[in-house]
């Protein structure tokens, strides 16, 4: 069977291109990619093995990939499991996905990395890659067995969202991980200055009450980090980058030629810390929602390209973990299934072409994780969205797949909306046409 | 009362008008004087229920709300809930069902987090009362601070308040920083950096790390309790160095101006942050009669959410 996407508005971030054009997806990957590649005279009458999707007036890209995802399986599995979150990646748009080793227990062994893969490829609604965690238990000290977990599939190292806060740990992971040319991400948060902390340091942390982290706790991380870097030469991530600081420090050593890429997760664009209001645990991330000086800092820092990559940081919380006085709540919020539509508003707003967008939600990430994905090339692999950019919709929490419902979005307005998700050339999302 | 106050609840000082809060010191101030009377109980709450709920431990003020409970012959019971359990906020939850189904008139909650008593308030459907939630608000405290400062100098607009001590940790000082603001008095809090939070300056004070400059020509003393654990070298290094700088005694009040009076929000830690020779001197400190116009300001305020209940239903 063949897949004919006609005349769609194509977004091919290898190619940096965006205009109208035929797809064609045979065997699973992408076949051919061009002007009216079936004859009009076909087009009311197509050959038999060949599906016309009519993609006139809506997009098409490459299957997003979100490469900051919290799945909660194993052992939290009453909140999110990995069926719930690909059904919810489906929906979103997002064709690939690589989690926190955050789980209980925590993947920090290869035999946990495959059971991450065998179980994603059970459900088979999206490409789940794992991070390993870089020290053992996450517990900030012992290294984990990073080639062994390379081996197995896992796509970079980090203890997010904890901080591997000792400097001779972080320095030693680097240079080891370099040994496999592996990744390494640490959470942006110096953890002396951020504990106990439950919302960013300022006048309205004063007027609430709340136990504050002050912004520079994220410049102080990353500084460091990027001057262990530069010692050891190894790859690093940084994100979710949240402060005009910290893209200040991974903009300037981007200019000095480290090995340095970053994400930032939506909610750092389309929310400030005025979104909290009257202690909406909603809201309660990590690293927290900035002022809105830091929140256009992160805007644009993704128009000039600081920030490649825009993750979901999808962190599902059930009730019991959100339904408590601020401090006291779990952090994080999901985020798979709102992340293009709060993605295309910096689109909508004019601070991003659809194309960068696009970039930044699959080619820059697939890169830096060293997998498929994020491209409409020739025998790629044919993950793609089909979406409708224009569409306005409302978010709804009850219309989620996740099996958590915090997200803070719930009845925003948005404007676009994923018509249809597909996975190696087979539909995972959306109503055949 | 005339005007009608217009809240279902009284979960803080900010968002509230200075009409809101000269109705509720008005009619406290007919209380004050039934409660020096021989004959304190009134029936206005007869047949309410009242029940204090203190996830935090606190006998002053819990006395406070159960004294103005019962002269205006409400039914009044006290719920302390350990807050030592695991899962503090399940019980909060739990607890404003349970409480829906005794149909209480008016909650008056105390609990160590910021934001609870809001979000207990969502839960419940009765009014409630913020008696003080972690360091956020405590608005009643505020409330019978600015009664007894009106009494003595007749006013509150024009003032000159310094707030001195532990304001980061201090929902007083929040309370009372926006109530003297909205009443048009002027404020400054007096620290080390270490308790303050940040950009204080920005809920409308004048800062000051120095005694001598920040006392000097005020009118108003507010002493602010400092937390033994704070003093062991965590935000300052030890009590006789704060006491040193910080304390309140005759010669760092001698600065302000020679009618100044001091207040305290009790317990006091005496020899810490105020000397006890200011603390018993009844020309200068308002200390006392800052319990007395407790019960007074608690009773104006379980009347007046009562009687905005009771406004509703009719309607």
């Amino acid at each position: 069977m063949r897949l004919l996407f006609r005349a769609g508005r194509v977004i091919a971030p290898e190619a940096g291109t965006d205009r109208v054009e035929d797809v064609l997806v045979e065997n699973g990957v992408i076949a051919d990619r061009g002007p009216a590649l079936l004859p009009d005279d076909l087009l009311g009458n197509p050959p038999a093995d060949v599906e016309v999707i009519d993609a006139r007036g809506l997009c098409l890209a490459p299957g997003l990939v979100d490469m900051r995802v919290q799945l909660r399986e194993p052992g939290e599995e009453h909140k999110e499991n990995i069926a719930s979150a690909t059904a919810a990646a489906a929906a979103g748009g997002v064709t690939s996905l690589a989690c926190l080793p955050n789980t209980e227990p925590v993947i920090d062994e290869p035999s946990l990395v495959e059971f991450i893969a065998r179980r994603a490829a059970e459900t088979g609604r999206a490409r789940v890659y794992a991070y390993g965690a870089i020290t053992r238990g996450r517990a900030g000290k012992h290294l984990t067995e990073m080639g062994l977990m390379t081996a197995a599939g896992a796509v970079g190292f980090t203890d997010s969202p904890h901080t591997v806060a000792d400097a001779r740990v972080l320095r030693r992971a680097l240079g080891y991980a370099s040994t496999f040319d592996q990744l390494i991400l640490n959470h942006p948060e110096e953890p002396t200055l951020a504990a106990g902390g439950a919302m960013t340091e300022g006048e309205i942390a004063t007027r609430l009450g709340l136990p504050a982290i002050p912004a520079a706790a994220e410049a102080i991380q990353i500084e460091r980090d990027l001057r262990l870097v530069e010692l050891t030469g190894g790859r690093y991530h940084a994100g979710p980058l949240t402060t005009a600081a910290s893209i200040e420090a991974v903009r300037a050593a981007k200019r000095r030629g480290v090995a340095v890429t970053a994400d930032t997760a939506p909610h750092y664009f389309a929310l400030n810390e005025t979104a909290i209001g009257d202690y909406r645990t909603f809201t309660k991330v990590s690293p927290p929602l900035r002022s809105e000086w830091d929140r256009r800092a992160v805007v644009d820092a993704l128009k000039d390209g600081t920030i490649d990559v825009i993750a979901s940081d999808h962190s599902p919380q059930d009730q019991d973990s959100k339904r408590l006085p601020f401090q006291q709540a779990e952090f994080g919020m999901i985020g798979l299934e709102t992340l293009l539509p709060l993605g295309l508003e910096l689109v909508h707003n004019g601070f991003l072409t659809l194309g960068a967008l696009i970039a930044a939600l699959s080619a820059n990430p697939a890169r830096i994780l060293r997998r498929p994905g994020g491209t409409l090339a020739k025998g790629a692999p044919a993950d793609l969205v089909l979406f409708d950019a224009a569409k306005p919709w409302r978010i709804d929490e009850k219309a989620f797949r996740s099996k958590s419902k915090n997200s803070p979005f719930d009845g925003r307005p948005v404007q676009g909306r994923v018509i249809g998700t597909w996975l190696g050339g087979r539909r995972v999302y959306g109503a055949a046409s | 009362m005339s005007a009608a106050f217009a809240h279902r609840h009284l979960l803080a000082i900010e968002g509230m008008g200075p009409d809101d809060i000269d109705l509720l010191l008005d009619a406290a101030e007919t209380h004050v004087e039934v409660n020096r009377g021989e004959v304190k109980k009134g029936a206005s709450l007869r047949g309410r229920t009242v029940i204090n709920l203190f996830f935090e431990n606190s006998t002053r003020t819990r006395t406070s709300f159960e004294l103005a409970g019962k002269r205006l012959g409400a039914d009044v019971i006290n719920m302390s809930v350990a807050t030592s359990s695991v899962k503090k906020g399940e019980t909060l939850i739990d607890t404003a069902m349970t409480l829906n189904a005794m149909h209480v008139d008016v909650l008056v909650v105390r609990h160590p987090e910021s934001g609870a008593v809001h979000l207990l308030s969502e839960k419940v459907n009765c009014s409630v009362i913020n008696g003080g939630d972690g360091t956020h608000e405590h608005p009643t405290q505020a409330l019978l601070d600015a009664l007894a400062i009106r009494r003595r100098k007749g006013r509150l607009g024009g003032l000159s308040v310094a707030i001195c001590g532990d304001v980061a940790h201090s929902r007083v000082a929040r309370s009372n920083i926006h109530l003297l603001n909205i009443m048009g008095a002027r404020v400054r809090v007096v620290a080390p950096p270490t308790l303050l939070p940040a950009n204080i300056d920005r809920m409308g004070v004048e800062v000051f790390h120095d005694m001598a400059r920040g006392l000097a020509g005020c009118d108003i003393v507010m002493m602010l309790r400092l937390q033994t654990e704070r003093m062991q070298g965590a935000l300052v290094p030890s009590t006789r160095e704060y006491f040193h700088f910080f304390g309140l005694d005759r010669d760092k009040l001698a600065v302000a101006q020679p009618d100044a009076l001091v207040m305290h929000p009790g317990p006091m830690n005496r020899g810490i942050e105020i000397d006890s020779v200011i603390a018993d001197d009844i020309d200068r400190s308002l200390i006392r009669e800052q319990v007395e116009m407790g019960v007074a300001v608690r009773m104006a305020c379980l009347e007046a959410l009562v009687e905005h209940r009771q406004t509703l239903r009719n309607d």
